[in-house]
């Protein structure tokens, strides 16, 4: 029997056991956190988006009161060991990679760049003093747009380099060429997919502690232990003298997969200056100073035959990279390039990447990224397709979808695609969407003004990131690993604790883990602590973010524990006179097969592994606890079939979302309640980025939306009650099943929600609108199609 | 929340308040919601030296009727409005006010007073045509709503004056409508619409329409309100009428509309709000 065919709480919605802490108040955030003495940063940033710095008079600044020390780029050129640090490096493709300084020295390529550090005795005061450090620029010539970035003649953001092209990166498989000769239809469109932010609640913070040789990091991160590992390349310090907590973390979304500059200085200036310093990121330095992402500009080819059997792709990528490099940022765009094909069969794919800098500043990785670029492309173009073929689009998508029985389904790039049933997600849509319906409604609306649309999107996108050997040195060229650890401990009474490399920041993994831990252990999951995000505690491991948390760190957590089992049976047969093999666990006892009166619990199992009684032989080991490396061998993909419901007021370009349904499979639940909750918030984030958000730099470079009023995040009055479901079809990649799903309705939903607003437009003759769908751009879409000519 | 530095005083009456904004000087600021002010002060584009409270001065708050004429106190927050239905546009306008948080905080005084023309209220105290009380050091004045919005973000309230109370008249026989066009629900404005429609049968016997961030202050469409008043009430002649909407406005362009899309909002949402006043809906 295997060891978890008995499995009770795996599968259950179990409520998230940190919500009553984090619900009543006392949840730990970086600004929860005091320490005696604790100096204040306030960083004086650059109000020019390029320009060189004449010079920095500091002198009000530094005589004022509270003021401990005003410190720019040169003071600070001694406390840094190497510039910022950028991952990537592919092989056979160089990627240019400016220095890039914590603070600037000399020049400023974006608008909030550091140029000074206040250090000081009270946050109120080291805020007031930066607005007395004056900073004489001379401007330089600005670009933001990166299409007129690649011409001849633009202004340079590095003039070393003679181009702001940072790199080109192809992949390709089939031969293309001839697909697009030969095909009977070949469509074609340019898609903007915008500059959008992260948004997380609780902006950023650190917190530097130092206590003789060791400095601790407090810092709202989800990557603890890259951050402690790179901090120690950039200062110099081993790492056994660093320790990197991250406490309650209050939203990442990508935004704190990074190590920043304000990392770095904290860092420094605690170890310069001998005391704690803490910065906490104000929402208007979030807005500029913390990572954006998407930002692309896609030219997308597909080709088919008359039938609607697909032929072919060819993407051309341009990607606005901002100012610098940040860790992962020309790697970003790329990250889609494995789901370019969507959930079809397409025998020739050819991407090209550009990656541009621009005087913005850097973009990186925000949930989904690339992935939800990938999607919103194939999937519309699906429908672009469809309409020119005449076809229904849903069974274009039909003729096209890998079968169920095709998986493993190794795709024209070379990359294998675990399981799948997209029909199956499809068909349950369907189910709960009845079409034929719909279409008699939207028509009876029309002939009343009202335009109402549908959109779909059968998406599949790839996760678990690991594997390390396709993601790293010698796969893509990351230089990085991406296994996931557990340790698991039972203590004495019973009661047990698992520590995880991983570091969650809002998934519910305190909660997901111990129910996974549970049924390995036979311990019910309130007895289980889970401990994450700091490095003095637990494995090293590669952080939480990509939707890798639960196939990867969970799948540690599982084989962790499963040795722990298998060490507890062998304990409870020397304690029952049994053999190991005849132990089984059922309902948390752990048994004679055959015999079910002859049992033990695992807290008198785990006493005699602490408190060793005279039968247990010497050579078992005391104590009960596990380690397990988890690297995988693929990736996970996990996929499904959403619909999007809209109606548009056509008389002002207003667009409201009336119904949202997804259908998602991410493998086996671990617990529902946690998938519906990440599946709401991602469809939230696709919303906000189809309807709403958008990072905007006027042409001068500076930041028009600083702040929530102007960058329109949607609140729960501008949503709809989600309808959720789910089909299972397990992943064959780990023991679990299962794959991610903390992404998935952001890369599903924004050509959902584009396609429903363009098919409730379709009588009107819109044919296309590049996303944010904002009441102006839609009207303005709306007025063209209906005059044949521009608006203002 | 770290704005620059600033006094504070929360004097308990009202003489006081007004004494000590005085000794305060041009750049002392009165403080009652707090839900325009702070987040200026957040972003440091507003930097009061004194901030005085009006929280403990007394008898500044509520909603009262004598006869045909509604007092408000300055201190009202924008949910009592909400809640007191008989204001008819008033209540409705003020429950379209950003989210429950801000009509919790938010007054009808702080937000007359701080004259921002993509607020709901100034235009809604046009078209009811409201007056407010002004107390000074030197005594008390009544402003029409007419005289009180001066500019962006400008009034008539002298920098010692304390806006007290505003008035206007029960509206009874009136039909009103409002229509607000943002992008979130909390959004100020882009360009909202208030209409109020007094109907003999099927006669309009007068109208009054006002217009919110259509230009740099509330604004009445006077040219919507000539063309309907004494007209037959109908769709067509509504339709008609609100095509006047945007005559004589220069509405700026910003993030969210360029003015030629605020003048078509005005056009389209006048249609709406008279047609919501007249129960044509």
């Amino acid at each position: 029997m295997s060891a978890v065919a008995e499995a009770p709480y795996v599968g259950r919605e179990m409520r998230r056991k940190e919500d009553p802490r984090m619900i009543t108040g006392r949840g730990r955030y970086i600004d929860d956190i005091a320490v005696p003495g604790t100096l204040w940063i306030a960083i004086v940033r650059s109000t020019e988006a390029h320009a060189r710095i004449i010079s920095i008079d500091k002198s009000a600044a530094t005589g004022r009161n509270d003021v401990v020390a005003v410190l720019t780029g040169e003071d600070l050129a001694g406390d840094f060991a190497a510039p910022m640090a950028m991952v990537w490096s592919p092989p056979g493709v160089e990627i240019k990679t400016p220095e890039y300084w914590p603070v600037a020295r000399g020049e400023v390529k974006h608008v909030g760049d550091p140029v000074a550090v206040v250090v000081g005795r009270d946050r109120y005061s080291v805020i007031d003093a930066a607005e007395h450090v004056v900073v004489e620029y001379e401007p330089k010539p600005v670009v933001v747009d990166p299409e007129k970035a690649l011409e001849d003649g633009s202004p340079l953001v590095w003039e070393q380099f003679g181009t702001n092209r940072t790199h080109e990166w192809k992949v390709s498989g089939g031969d293309i060429d001839a697909a697009l000769a030969d095909a009977d239809v070949v469509i074609e469109q340019r898609m903007v997919n915008h500059r959008t932010a992260g948004g997380a609640i609780e902006t950023r913070g650190v917190l530097a502690d130092p206590n003789g040789d060791k400095i601790t990091l407090h810092s709202s991160t989800q990557i603890p232990h890259i951050l402690r590992f790179v901090l120690s390349l950039l200062l110099g310090i081993d790492e056994d003298n660093l320790r990197v907590v991250a406490p309650d973390v209050g939203g990442g979304f990508g935004s704190k997969l990074q190590v920043y500059p304000e990392e770095v200085i904290a860092v420094a200036l605690a170890k310069r200056l001998n005391r704690p310093v803490k910065w906490i990121e104000t929402r208007s330095e979030a807005m500029m100073a913390t990572h954006h992402g998407r930002d692309q500009i896609d030219y997308i080819t597909l080709a088919a035959n008359s039938d609607g059997t697909l032929t072919g792709c060819r993407a051309r990528v341009v990607a606005d990279l901002g100012a610098y490099q940040l860790l992962l940022t020309p790697f970003i765009p790329e990250l889609g390039f494995p789901v370019m094909g969507g959930c079809y069969k397409i025998p020739a794919i050819d991407l090209t990447f550009e990656g541009v800098f621009t005087n913005k500043f850097c973009t990186d990785a925000i949930r989904g990224a690339g992935r939800p670029e990938a999607t919103y492309w194939i999937e519309l173009m699906m429908d672009k397709l469809a309409d020119k073929l005449g076809m229904d689009p849903l069974e274009l998508r039909r003729k096209n979808f890998i079968r169920k029985e095709e998986f493993p389904f190794t795709t024209a790039l070379g990359i294998t695609y675990d399981s799948g049933d997209y029909e199956g997600t499809l068909d349950r849509l369907l189910e709960r969407l009845d079409l034929e319906a719909f279409r008699r409604e939207q028509e009876e609306l029309r002939a009343r003004g009202i335009y109402r649309g549908v959109g779909f999107s059968t998406y599949v996108e790839v996760c678990g990131l690991a594997p390390s050997r396709a993601v790293g040195p010698q796969g893509v060229g990351l230089q990085a690993a991406f296994w996931e650890s557990a340790m698991v401990r039972v203590h004495p009474s019973g009661s047990a604790t698992v520590f995880t490399g991983a570091s969650p920041h809002g998934q519910g993994h305190d909660t997901s883990f111990a129910q996974i831990a549970a049924d390995r252990l036979g311990i019910d999951p309130q007895r289980i602590q889970v401990i994450h995000g700091d490095t003095d505690q637990g494995p090293w491991g590669w952080g939480t973010y990509g939707s890798r948390t639960i196939s990867v760190g969970g799948e540690a957590v599982a084989r962790a524990a499963i040795r722990v089992q298998d060490k507890a049976k062998e304990i409870c047969a020397a304690l029952l006179e049994a053999a190991p093999e005849d132990i089984e666990l059922v309902d948390g006892k752990y048994r004679v097969r055959g015999s079910p009166d002859k049992f033990k619990t695992m807290a008198e199992i785990s006493g005699a592994a602490h408190i060793p009684p005279q039968e247990l032989p010497t050579d078992i080991e005391p104590g009960l606890e596990a380690t397990a490396m988890y690297d995988p061998e693929n990736f996970v993909f996990p996929f499904g079939a959403h619909a999007c419901v809209v109606d548009v007021d056509a008389e002002t370009g207003k667009v409201s979302v009336v119904r949202y349904i997804a259908v998602d499979d991410c493998g086996p639940p671990i617990n529902p309640m946690l998938i519906d909750g990440q599946v709401h918030g991602g469809i939230t984030h696709a919303i906000g980025q189809a309807l709403y958000e958008q990072v905007v730099y006027d042409d001068e470079g500076q930041l028009v939306t600083g702040t929530f009023v102007d960058y329109a995040m949607p609140t729960a009055a501008e949503l709809p009650s989600f309808e959720t479901d789910r089909t299972v079809t397990p992943s064959p990649v780990n023991s679990l099943g299962v794959k991610g799903v903390g992404e998935a309705g952001t890369i599903a939903a924004t050509p959902a929600v584009t396609a429903a607003v363009l098919d409730a437009l379709a009588p009107l003759g819109v044919a296309w609108i590049d996303m944010p769908l904002t009441p102006r751009r839609v009207w303005e879409a709306i007025s063209e199609a209906q005059n044949g000519g521009a608006q203002a | 929340m770290i704005p620059a530095q600033f006094d504070y005083a929360a004097p308990e009456t009202l003489e006081d308040a007004i004494r000590v904004l005085s000794e305060g000087g041009p750049e002392a600021k009165l403080l009652a919601g707090g839900h325009s002010l702070l987040p200026l002060m957040k972003l440091r584009l507003a930097t009061p030296s004194l901030l005085v409270d009006l929280r403990k001065v007394p008898g500044l708050h509520g909603v009262h009727r004598d006869n045909g004429t509604w007092r408000i106190g300055a201190l009202t927050p924008h949910a009592e409005l909400e809640h007191t239905a008989e204001l008819g546009l008033v209540a409705r306008a003020a429950g379209t006010i950003a989210d429950p948080q801000v009509r919790n905080r938010g007054t009808i005084g702080g937000s007359l007073a701080h004259g921002d023309p993509a607020s709901d209220l100034p235009a809604v105290m046009l078209v009811t045509e409201a007056s407010v009380t002004l107390r000074g050091p030197d005594g008390q004045r009544t402003v029409a709503a007419t005289e009180l919005f001066r500019d962006y973000m400008e009034t008539a309230v002298g920098t010692a004056e304390v806006l007290t109370e505003v008035r206007l008249g029960a509206m009874d026989a009136w039909g009103f409508g409002y229509q607000k066009f943002n992008r979130r629900s909390e959004d100020w404005a882009m360009v909202a619409v208030s209409a109020l429609v007094k109907q003999t049968g099927d006669v309009c016997e007068d109208v009054r329409i006002g217009l919110t961030n259509m230009g740099s202050v509330p604004l009445r469409a006077h040219a919507v309100e000539e063309a309907l008043r004494g007209q037959a009430i109908s769709a067509e002649s509504i339709a008609q009428a609100a095509e006047h909407a945007d005559e004589g406005t220069d509405p700026p362009a910003d993030l969210n509309a360029s003015s030629e899309y605020k003048r078509h909002l005005a056009r389209v949402l006048c249609r709406r709000a008279l047609a919501e006043a007249a129960g044509l809906k």
